[in-house]
């Protein structure tokens, strides 16, 4: 028996996700009194893993598997639960990891919590609380299965090293039909995705024009921050829809959200408010933001922001 | 082509949240209750395949006899016939076991469900209707085409999106993108009125044990109020994001 945790990868490298749900199922295994294995997927650099509380690594190296296919790589995370006598499996937010936890959970018969934003509040009975009415609310939820999926918000438990060793064996699961093939792959490999980003720069309709992107791109820069915008922006086609935010859009729990030029209508705030620091900037002082935000800026943006660019530059040019 | 699309009654997006029962039920005084806009995008798509393709469109929703008003909706929209399936929507599972039986007994092509639902964001009915009935998935589905029975679909990845080829039968897990919000189609008065002749058909739950329970909700702590910071001491916003919220 053990607390398997899926180990996410991007290229091979491990996705900073991938240290937060192993963070999460270290803490559970602690309470259970037993050990985290990880199961990584052509993903090498396993000894990373031990810094944030695996044990024992199950490395599955397979071609088959270059491209994520949900029904696959569930197919190769059962296997691995079943040869752990796992009693928890971790997973995290990505839209990957939320694909393929619903697979996963018929596989294993297993129960399935999403968007869990703390450690279980007891093991026994298996209780966790997690975001629900799009972030409006926190849902206390029983996982009432003998085995139990838990599916980590992003950025919600952190990373906690802990002084442990990785060791490492080579896994050679059974991968099934794959029945959907990947043709394309369209996605910018240079930029933070908004799911992974501790920070996010998203710009509104205030700002009149895709033109006036360039300072949003330069601010994200500055802070290694993912860019998004509002719906509008993207109904209005000045950015693309992976881009949109709110709760139509992808949603949002990063440290620190910069909103530019957005009034903050309730179907963005829905979809941002698991953030945990809100910036505004707007010229309109009575924009409904204002009371979501942690820090406000009345201000025209196109006047602000290249003066805040100018001071977190200096900031980090300090640190 | 037969289509089934799966409807979550929600509240609507502006209603306020609250919960009764010491907190342990959601309280549905004064909510209205719509069509979840994921799942609206899904059935917009679908009634283009019924006009362009002569697909059938099939409404299926798990609960009681107070979502019969959002299925009309669904059948004023355009769809062909509804299904209810006549048992409270627990949890998930107990929920996609329901609708992968209905999914299957009715020898449903395609099924089109939103790949959340706005109350509890489980996020899972979708995948767990393809896991149980073994047949493809492709979830955050933002286009969707068909010929014959080989699909080809854009999926929404964390910082882009790639495109799938696959075949029927199938499982959408659809948001916006399969159809724009300006595609979206109110009810108009002739849609309503055929809305009322057409099937509803109440069908009995089959055995599904449920395997999570909701508990107990909390409502967020309310907020402090914003800090505001002049456009000339920017400064001073570096330094309380820095010392203050510690998130630079």
């Amino acid at each position: 028996m053990s607390v398997l945790v899926y180990t996410e990868s991007d290229q091979g490298v491990f996705k900073k996700a991938a240290f937060e749900v192993a963070s999460y199922a270290k803490a559970i295994a602690t309470d259970l009194g037993t050990t985290v294995t990880a199961i990584a997927i052509n993903a090498n650099d396993t000894a990373a893993l031990g810094t944030y509380g695996v044990d024992n690594v199950l490395q599955v190296n397979n071609d088959t598997l270059k491209a994520f296919n949900a029904n696959a790589y569930a197919q190769v995370i059962k296997q691995a639960a079943e040869k752990e006598n796992a009693t928890v499996v971790v997973v995290s937010s990505s839209a990957d990891s939320k694909y393929l936890a619903p697979l996963l959970s018929v596989g294993l018969n297993a129960g399935y919590a999403s968007n869990v934003i703390a450690k279980p509040e007891s093991t026994s009975p298996f209780k966790v609380k997690r975001t629900a009415f799009t972030n409006k609310a926190f849902e206390i939820t029983e996982i009432t299965s003998e085995v139990k999926i838990v599916g980590v918000s992003n950025n919600s438990f952190g990373l906690v090293e802990s002084s442990g060793n990785a060791s490492a064996e080579d896994f050679s699961p059974s991968v099934p039909d794959l029945g959907i093939t990947v043709e394309s792959v369209d996605k910018a490999s240079d930029k933070v995705s908004i799911a992974d980003a501790e920070i996010v720069v998203s710009g509104g309709r205030g700002l009149k024009g895709p033109e006036n992107w360039g300072m949003v791109e330069d601010l994200a820069d500055v802070l290694g921050a993912a860019t998004a915008c509002s719906k509008p922006v993207s109904d209005l086609g000045w950015r693309p829809h992976s881009e949109h935010v709110g709760q139509t859009g992808k949603p949002v729990a990063s440290n620190l959200y910069i909103a530019i030029g957005i009034s903050g209508a309730i179907q963005h705030l829905a979809g941002i408010n698991a953030s945990k620091v809100k910036v505004v900037i707007n010229t309109d002082p009575e924009a409904p933001f204002f009371k979501a935000a942690d820090y406000g800026v009345v201000g025209d943006a196109f006047e602000v922001v290249p003066t805040l660019i100018e001071k977190l530059k200096a900031f980090k040019a300090q640190q | 082509m037969k289509i089934l699309v799966c409807i979550s009654h929600v509240p609507d997006t502006t209603s306020k949240i609250n919960f009764t029962d010491n907190d342990t039920k959601f309280d549905t005084t004064g909510v209205q209750f719509v069509i979840n806009p994921n799942d609206e995008f899904g059935l917009t798509r679908a009634m283009w395949f019924k006009e362009k393709q002569g697909a059938s469109v099939t409404v299926v929703n798990v609960g009681g006899p107070e979502t019969e008003p959002t299925l009309r909706k669904a059948l004023a929209i355009g769809a062909d016939e509804a299904i209810r399936v006549n048992t409270p929507a627990t949890d998930g599972f107990s929920v996609a076991k329901q609708l992968a039986h209905i999914a299957q007994s009715g020898s449903f092509d395609l099924v089109i469900a939103g790949r959340e639902s706005i109350d509890y964001n489980g996020g899972m009915v979708p995948g767990m209707i393809a896991g149980l009935n073994q047949v493809n998935f492709v979830n955050n589905c933002i286009g969707l085409e068909i010929e014959g029975t080989t699909a080809k679909a854009i999926r929404e990845i964390d910082g882009g999106k790639e495109t799938v080829a696959t075949s029927l039968p199938l499982v959408i897990g659809g948001q916006k993108g399969l159809v724009e919000e300006s595609d979206l189609r109110i009810p108009n008065m002739r849609g309503i009125m055929m809305a009322r002749k057409k099937p509803l058909t109440v069908a009995e739950p089959i055995t599904a044990t449920a395997q999570t329970s909701s508990k107990a909700f909390e409502k967020p702590a309310p907020k402090g109020a914003v800090t505001l910071v002049a456009p000339d001491n920017l400064d001073e916003l570096v330094n309380l994001l820095h010392n203050e919220a510690k998130v630079i």
